[in-house]
């Protein structure tokens, strides 16, 4: 056993509102600047959709991930080290600018400097990249709550497998249904971005699994773009290196949450540390699809067993790490109640960034002229929701209903057990049966509840000590280390002479 | 008289000074500005006709490279496959279909960046300055395959002993003083060239990044543990 510590994520889609305050907190920190003008580190889908960049999930089209060579081995899709050498020239797998989208603003000094005429003045849309007027054709939401559904969510690559039926169900009148995707980096445990750089200037933090780009290694290959198969490394077009999400770092040394959990108005999001095993990710990365999410979870070690508190400090884990491992509400979630999933697993990234299913809106029943919200059969519920359980086990359950339809299941019976409780239209003995049924207690109920819609800040964010100034120590004198901090670039990170 | 002091300046002095700009200025930036050691790359930008220009050129040059560095390091072996007539037809044509592939791509490469405005904003005049002297150098290279034929043979036969002279510090210009201006414009460009290298994106040549293909898939970093 080697075990790590990751600080990992839950996004609990069922209370995603899509206000996009976190995009735009997140934008207003670390992306608004000249090359990055079109990124979103963070950034909010409407699923069914086809998200951003356009289609991001189509791996025949990115080629991102891994995928098995037939010989018991992973390789990268895009770029393995025998594609490397005769693609290094043009990575034939790189998304352009016209899959994200060309960033713009608006010729506001037009209003104040044109010339007298007719018309009133405007402020037409131009080019952030070369400053040319330009018609804008697509931006990073278009899709937003279904907007141009026929050219965007009907082309969701989830919807692979769904029947005819299904697909039009989805956007019928009275049956439509949508929800909403927040994405940032899932600082993955086997991160395909890091294996592919050719330079080496990807890596992950040792001490707690933040993946991260070293701006002065980065060398511009882009292999990192082409192979996450989430397409969260974006190509900073005027520096010529790589960024992606940090999750805040600067923050999280700090104690903060991470700019987009701090500001997100649903409060979806919750972070924390899951400690893991180490040795065991290669074996599980080659796992069959549908033995995926049950394999990364049997990865995750329980913090309260004293073999891993042992073994953790053997392996330099601090005791405050640990302490903070043992109140994760990521835990919880993921391997407690068992109700988080990864986002497409079978890509074998083994993300850290879960979310729990969203229900579809409560189907009503009409049994004799009268329209009843209640129900006495839980998985009927289930397969009977607007979102076809196909389209959510290709998101979140690589393809296999099982693990999405067990946490769908025990949301709904939280659900009953509290409308029984609170409501009372639901008899006890049916609430019961219903948590039996969804591998549920009374407690385990609660707790769910309490966790979702009760959370304080502190409930959400267990934010472990991260102890960096231990590690500077080791290394130099303090004070001579504080004149010294700072930002990196003297001078700014510029190109050309 | 005058012509063997520009000579001497062209051959003796112009070389030396631009090795050493080389030699200084390429680590130089390496230590202070690492963070622009590489080419900026625009296929993000355009993504329709990189392919097209970049992939000739950069396989055209290498090949070419890799030949006046053959001739360079043993040019023995060039004239022992130059003793047969029908083998030194078969490399002198790759050779020149080489230069062409990559006069092509380069041009290509131009013509991308002159006509894509957005390319245009990330052009510095260096870069026009550089692709330039790429261009007249590699059209003077095709020139000399063309009107100056048999250049593998003449290459390791005379310019290998003249340019040996240069690294062993006793500069021999008899060598060069009596060949064509043409041959005589293609090595003056050729060490300006290399002068001019560590100001420009050509420096990602000596980031290739080689251990790569035997370093583990994941790389760990952790604070203060090495």
């Amino acid at each position: 056993m080697q075990v790590r510590s990751q600080v990992s994520m839950v996004f609990h889609l069922d209370k995603c509102i899509g206000c996009h305050t976190c995009s735009v907190a997140c934008k207003n920190v670390w992306t608004d600047r000249k090359g990055a003008e079109y990124m979103w580190w963070n950034n909010v889908e409407t699923k069914p959709g086809t998200g951003y960049p356009t289609k991001w999930e189509d791996q025949d089209k990115y080629q991102g991930g891994w995928k098995s060579n037939g010989n018991g081995k992973l390789d990268i899709r895009s770029t393995s080290k025998t594609k490397i050498v005769p693609n290094i020239f043009h990575n034939p797998h790189m998304p352009s600018l016209d899959d994200y989208y060309e960033p713009w603003t608006y010729d506001y000094q037009n209003l104040f400097n044109a010339p007298e005429g007719p018309d009133q003045p405007t402020a037409e849309p131009i080019s952030m990249i070369d400053g040319e007027k330009i018609d804008v054709q697509a931006g990073p939401n278009w899709d937003d709550d279904l907007g141009g559904s026929p050219i965007y969510a009907e082309n969701d690559p989830n919807l692979e497998g769904l029947t005819e039926q299904q697909r039009l169900q989805l956007s019928s009148v009275e049956r439509l249904v949508f929800f909403y995707l927040p994405r940032i980096c899932n600082h993955c445990l086997n991160p395909c971005c890091v294996a592919s750089c050719p330079s080496g200037a990807l890596y992950k933090r040792g001490e707690d699994g933040i993946v991260l780009i070293d701006q002065q290694k980065c060398r511009a290959w882009r292999s990192c773009v082409a192979a996450c198969p989430y397409k969260k490394t974006y190509f900073n077009w005027f520096t010529g290196k790589s960024e992606k999400c940090i999750l805040c770092f600067p923050r999280l040394e700090t104690g903060q949450a991470p700019a987009c959990f701090h500001s997100c108005v649903g409060r979806i999001r919750y972070l924390g540390v899951l400690l893991y095993d180490a040795e065991k990710l290669e074996e599980i990365a080659k796992l069959p699809d549908d033995e995926l999410v049950e394999g990364q979870r049997s990865m995750i070690l329980d913090p309260h067993d004293p073999a891993v508190i042992a073994e953790a400090k053997r392996n330099g884990i601090p005791d405050g790490v640990i302490e903070s491992a043992q109140d994760s509400p990521v835990y919880r979630f993921v391997m407690d109640w068992k109700i988080a999933l990864p986002p497409h697993i079978e890509y074998r990234t083994l993300p850290m960034l879960f979310y729990v299913p969203p229900m579809s809106p409560v189907q009503a029943s009409k049994p004799e002229d009268t329209i009843t919200h209640n129900s006495e059969n839980l998985f009927h519920d289930i397969d009977d929701s607007r979102v076809p359980m196909k389209f959510l086990a290709n998101l979140f359950g690589a393809g296999h209903e099982g693990v999405v339809r067990y946490a769908l299941a025990k949301q709904k019976a939280v659900r009953w057990h509290r409308r029984a409780e609170t409501v009372g239209d639901i008899d006890r003995e049916t609430a019961d049966r219903m948590l039996r049924e969804a591998d549920c207690t009374r407690e385990e109920a609660d707790e769910i509840y309490k966790l979702t819609s009760l959370c304080t800040f502190e409930d959400r964010f267990v934010i472990p000590p991260m102890h960096r100034e231990q590690a500077i120590e080791m290394m130099k004198e303090p004070h001579e280390h504080r004149e010294e901090a700072g930002f990196g670039f003297v001078g700014g990170p510029r190109r050309g002479l | 008289m005058t012509g063997h002091i520009l000579d001497t300046f062209l051959f003796v002095a112009l070389p030396y000074v631009c090795l050493f700009t080389f030699l200084l200025m390429t680590i130089h930036r390496y230590r202070m500005q690492s963070f622009s050691y590489s080419s900026l790359s625009s296929q993000f930008l355009e993504n329709k006709h990189h392919f097209w220009a970049v992939v000739p050129f950069h396989y055209g040059i290498l090949a070419v490279t890799v030949g006046h560095l053959i001739a360079f390091f043993i040019p023995r072996s060039i004239l022992v496959w130059n003793s047969h007539p029908l083998r030194l037809y078969i490399l002198e044509v790759s050779a020149l279909a080489c230069g062409l592939l990559t006069l092509i791509g380069l041009a290509g490469i131009v013509v991308r960046r002159v006509t894509t405005t957005k390319i245009r904003r990330v052009t510095t005049p260096t870069d026009w300055i550089l692709f330039a002297m790429l261009l007249l150098q590699t059209i003077s290279g095709v020139a000399i395959a063309l009107f100056h034929p048999w250049g593998s043979s003449w290459f390791a036969s005379n310019l290998t002993p003249y340019l040996w002279s240069i690294f062993k510090l006793n500069p021999e210009i008899s060598y060069v003083a009596a060949m064509p201006h043409l041959v005589k414009a293609h090595i003056v460009l050729a060490f300006l060239t290399i002068g001019f290298f560590p100001f420009t994106r050509l420096v990602h040549l000596l980031v290739i990044p080689n251990p790569y293909l035997w370093r583990k898939p994941q790389v760990v970093r952790w604070y203060g543990r090495k």
